[in-house]
């Protein structure tokens, strides 16, 4: 692989805009996604995160802008585009009249495959399907039927992979054994492109996290960048005794404030939590433990995308 | 070209249908032996439209080009309309088609599945009355053609309707009726002279009447005229359908 094969994004988008009359679905959108990345794209519903998905595979023609799958335009070099990419669509689709095998066939040839047996095997074997192979489609469960869809988009050995959404509505074993598969493709080189609603799973996957609401780009940043956006953490303070008085310099970051408890908002690069833990001793708050609370990509979402409150947060505790 | 995926899509459509064959082969062509039943018991004998030719004998041709032409619309649009309705025409539009590719795929399957009930229905048939057969290559010129003609209708009713309900639509007040009007049961010659100048504006009357002309080696229209018309629908529809599948027409958004 030389240099300039290197450099080359994965996936580029340059100045994106779709609209379906009225609405604004993507909006001058442009980012890269880079080889070897596993990238989370992120939005509440109605974000455009289908629509983009969706643009990346031609299955939809955008208003502005070009897009390129490995260097291949997706409308004027749309074979190279479409070889080079595998799609898990987000809703659970399949053809009736077909076996798991037949299915995984036809897919082949269609990407002018013949002779693609021993990779069917395996794809077979590595999500668990092996015994459901010659099984009619129709006879498989929601969750059976959600590994077809991802070895349908891995019958050709695309280099990009797009998880539309590849765990709604998926136990938690198959969901375990889904990534287990998903990351052993991304340590084998391939670049996955994943969006989901389960902001975990994005959060302990995702090398890169692009946030997208009302068809605009808000965020583009590394995981780490994303969750030091300096947007804070909490600061959770219990007393031995109830706590009365607060000092005034702490009244505006009061998040919490029951009994014994009360949770600060602190900004980690401005404030110092042991000045904090000094000047609320000096109030005659008697600590008997802390614990920082920092904010979760759910949190950094929430409060991107303008929705509700922050509802789940992870802590690391610290006895004093 | 790419041979291989056009194949395997041609292959994945025949299957389709082979796979329940019951409905798709066995039911057009008892339905077509049970209008040749009754139509040939009522009017046997009372009817002669070419002269030394049976009425039964006349029906069995334009039967089995009706069957043959429905069932040909019947396999494209029903193909589409059901993988649209289930959201599985994604497998057929990620892949690396042309639009040419999956006309072919689409319309060979069309073909095959007109010439298999075609096949069905005259090897029943002639247990029933005996059929000359004046040009065999006449005959699956035009089988093959008027398929593909029907076939390419069915594509762009596929590809038109969202709703099942608007395949019926297309099949009950345009197919339906253009093809009981095109001579199937009769000879367009003695039909009044307005309707018989209609059924001449009408394109599935050269279709039969090409059909009949290599069973009986005559017909209303000159066999060229009809092999002509054949012609010009082939290739204006195979432009309309590659166009349409290129736009994406209702198939990828717009």
């Amino acid at each position: 692989m030389n240099k300039n094969d290197q450099a080359q994004p994965a996936i580029s988008l340059r100045g994106v805009s779709k609209r379906y009359g009225d609405l604004q679905a993507l909006s001058d959108v442009s980012f890269d996604i880079k080889k070897g990345e596993f990238f989370g794209l992120l939005g509440p519903n109605g974000a455009g995160k289908s629509t983009l998905i969706s643009a990346l595979a031609g299955l939809l023609k955008v208003n502005d802008g070009s897009i390129s799958i490995l260097g291949a335009d997706v409308e004027k070099d749309y074979r190279q585009a479409r070889l080079n990419l595998g799609v898990v669509p987000q809703e659970i689709v399949m053809d009736p009249f077909f076996t798991v095998r037949e299915t995984l066939q036809f897919q082949s040839g269609y990407f002018g495959l013949r002779n693609n047996g021993a990779w069917i095997d395996e794809l077979l074997d590595q999500l668990g399907l092996s015994d459901k192979a010659d099984t009619n489609m129709r006879k498989l469960s929601g969750g059976m039927k959600r590994r077809v869809l991802i070895a349908q988009a891995l019958v050709h050995k695309p280099q990009v992979l797009v998880l539309d959404e590849p765990t709604a509505g998926v136990d938690v074993e198959l969901r375990q054994s889904m990534w287990r598969f998903v990351r052993r493709l991304h340590r084998e080189g391939h670049t996955i492109v994943l969006t989901t609603h389960y902001l975990e799973e994005a959060e302990e996957l995702c090398d890169r996290i692009a946030i997208i609401n009302k068809g605009q780009l808000l965020a583009l940043e590394t995981k780490e960048d994303l969750l030091a956006r300096g947007l804070g953490s909490k600061l959770l303070v219990k007393a031995k005794t109830p706590i009365k008085h607060i000092p005034d310099e702490y009244q505006d970051r009061i998040a919490r404030h029951q009994g014994k408890e009360i949770e600060l908002t602190i900004h980690r690069d401005s404030d110092s939590v042991m000045d904090i833990l000094d000047n609320l001793r000096a109030a005659s708050i008697d600590i008997d433990y802390v614990s920082v609370l920092s904010d979760s990509l759910e949190d950094v979402f929430v409060r991107m995308t303008g929705d509700q409150e922050v509802s789940q947060i992870e802590g690391s505790e610290v006895q004093v | 070209m790419n041979w291989t995926a056009t194949f395997t899509l041609l292959s994945k459509e025949v299957t389709r249908w082979r796979k329940v064959w019951m409905q798709t082969v066995l039911a057009p062509v008892i339905t077509a032996l049970l209008y040749l039943l009754v139509f040939g018991h009522v009017l046997e004998g009372r009817v002669e439209v070419f002269p030394g030719v049976s009425y039964t004998a006349f029906l069995i041709p334009g039967l089995l080009m009706m069957t043959v032409i429905q069932n040909a619309f019947a396999n494209t649009s029903s193909s589409l309309i059901q993988s649209k309705v289930m959201g599985s025409i994604v497998f057929v539009l990620l892949p690396p088609f042309s639009a040419f590719e999956m006309f072919l795929a689409y319309i060979g399957a069309a073909v095959l599945r007109g010439l298999a009930v075609g096949v069905g229905v005259f090897l029943l048939a002639i247990f029933y009355v005996q059929v000359p057969v004046e040009n065999f290559f006449v005959i699956m010129a035009f089988a093959i053609l008027g398929s593909y003609v029907m076939g390419a209708l069915g594509l762009i009713a596929g590809m038109w309707a969202e709703k099942f309900d608007q395949i019926a639509a297309f099949q009950s007040f345009l197919i339906v009726p253009l093809t009981f009007l095109s001579g199937v049961f009769y000879s367009i010659k003695s039909l009044p002279p307005i309707w018989y100048q209609l059924s001449k504006a009408n394109p599935f009357f050269y279709m039969i009447d090409g059909f009949r002309y290599g069973f009986f080696g005559q017909s209303d229209q000159p066999v060229l005229l009809s092999l002509a018309v054949m012609l010009v629908a082939t290739a204006v529809l195979t432009l309309i359908c590659v166009n349409m599948l290129k736009s994406g027409y209702k198939l990828r958004d717009a």
